[in-house]
């Protein structure tokens, strides 16, 4: 059984859920090595988001997915608007005209997003970013071969992993990079929100 | 900040976080150049530090006369949502996002815009613009030596010598000629097409500079950096 727009759609509103639950501790995470504003950003990103998903039409998973996309570019100011929006924008691609999500889908959106948030902040792993989790997150999924709510479980525990694995870790790229060695000891709040975000749709896809 | 409307010219989008600084950029700019559009954009949309998208896709509309325009940024998310604007129009080819220092290189290509350089040639002359004083590389091929250089020597007569707007002036000059262009003050050589370099010079008022060109329009060159000299850069 896969996901059908209207699924997508409510794992998009638990996700937002998550984002304004979490949005002090973004904030605190990007207060230590950033500029403080990752966790506004997301939560006018999501909440802009949830308006629109209340007004839209949305037939299919991918237009959800694009409209994810064309919110956040367009509502997030820092980093995190032009990296999840083509993150959602490129998985929107993938998935095409697709009425519902199989495991083969969601793996190849996952790829397609990774792929665009690497093109568009030319990070790679171990530079302390969101790509530190969404890369295993996408290695972890293509390894499933079940239902959608397992692969999406199974990135998100990936996801963890790799969020955590970016506080010894000294920032190559992004606001962070400028404070060198004092960046070692933090959690990545971009690593951290791709984690939060993949684990609202995980949590989601298990009650579908 | 003019219009871009039938200018013919390149034109400039300054993004940056602060909406201040980049009105400050494109303001310093646009001193250089008042027939370039010099477009700021930062900020968002309530206000705040940030950039954001939709101000950036029109700002590359607005500063597009139809000859493109070149994009400067400040840090990180700039270049990105610059880089998204620039994919997501219907031309991604009129538009080149620059890697180059905010000040120097808006001013570098303001004054290159001006002079009527084409896409490509605005956005080198801001990724050519350091932060260094940009005096011409010594392996530069002296251009002196070239037997058919014509060279005058030209008395600053204004107070400032050859400051920000004399410079700019000179190289508009310069850049309007078939003829490559050397001005010397003391041990420094600049490119006269390159303000920058010529400000670097830091050749005072009262002081005399040497001119050298090469090139079909070597005589017009200097007869024209000479009257310019004359009357003062119209200071």
């Amino acid at each position: 059984m896969g996901c059908t727009a209207a699924d997508v759609v409510a794992a998009l509103r638990a996700a937002a859920a998550v984002i304004q639950e979490h949005r002090d501790e973004l904030v605190r995470l990007d207060q230590a090595i950033g500029d403080a504003d990752h966790g506004e950003n997301m939560r006018r990103g999501f909440t802009a988001l949830l308006s629109r998903l209340d007004t839209e039409e949305l037939a299919t998973p991918g237009k959800a997915l694009k409209l994810v996309a064309t919110t956040l570019i367009s509502t997030v100011g820092g980093a995190a608007g032009p990296l999840y929006g083509t993150a959602f924008l490129r998985a929107s691609a993938a998935v095409g005209d697709a009425e519902e999500l199989d495991c083969e889908l969601v793996g190849r959106a996952l790829q397609a997003a990774l792929d665009g948030v690497v093109a568009r902040g030319k990070a790679v792993v171990g530079d302390k970013t969101m790509v530190d989790a969404l890369t295993p997150a996408v290695a972890a999924a293509a390894s499933v071969n079940g239902s959608v709510a397992a692969v999406l479980s199974a990135a998100a525990d990936a996801a963890a992993e790799g969020a955590e694995s970016t506080v010894p870790m000294v920032a190559r790229k992004g606001r962070a990079s400028y404070l060198g060695e004092r960046s070692a000891g933090h959690l990545d709040p971009g690593a951290r929100s791709t984690f939060l975000l993949l684990r609202a749709f995980a949590d989601a896809a298990a009650k579908a | 900040m003019t219009a871009a409307s039938d200018t013919g010219r390149v034109g400039l989008v300054v993004v940056s976080h602060s909406d201040m600084l980049a009105n400050g950029v494109a303001e310093l700019a646009g001193q250089m150049a008042p027939e370039v559009a010099v477009l700021p954009v930062g900020g968002t949309e309530e206000g705040g530090l940030g950039t954001d998208y939709g101000s950036v896709v029109e700002a590359l509309a607005d500063a597009d006369s139809g000859a493109g325009v070149v994009v400067l940024y400040d840090l990180g998310s700039a270049k990105m949502t610059a880089e998204m604007a620039v994919e997501s129009a219907d031309d991604p080819s009129r538009y080149s996002v620059v890697d180059a220092p905010l000040v120097e290189g808006a001013v570098a290509a303001a004054v290159a815009a001006q002079g009527g350089a084409s896409l490509a040639d605005v956005a080198a002359a801001a990724e050519g613009a350091s932060g260094e004083t940009p005096v011409a590389a010594p392996s530069r091929p002296a251009l002196h030596l070239v037997p058919d250089a014509v060279s005058a020597e030209v008395l600053l007569t204004n107070e400032v010598g050859l400051h920000a707007r004399p410079a700019a002036l000179l190289a508009r000059t310069v850049a309007e000629l078939d003829a490559d262009v050397v001005v010397r003050y003391g041990d420094e050589e600049a490119n006269a097409a390159s303000v920058l370099a010529l400000m670097g010079l830091s050749a005072p008022g009262g002081k005399t500079i040497t001119v050298i060109a090469t090139g079909k329009d070597a005589g017009e060159a200097v007869r024209r950096i000479e009257e310019l000299a004359e009357r003062g850069f119209d200071d």
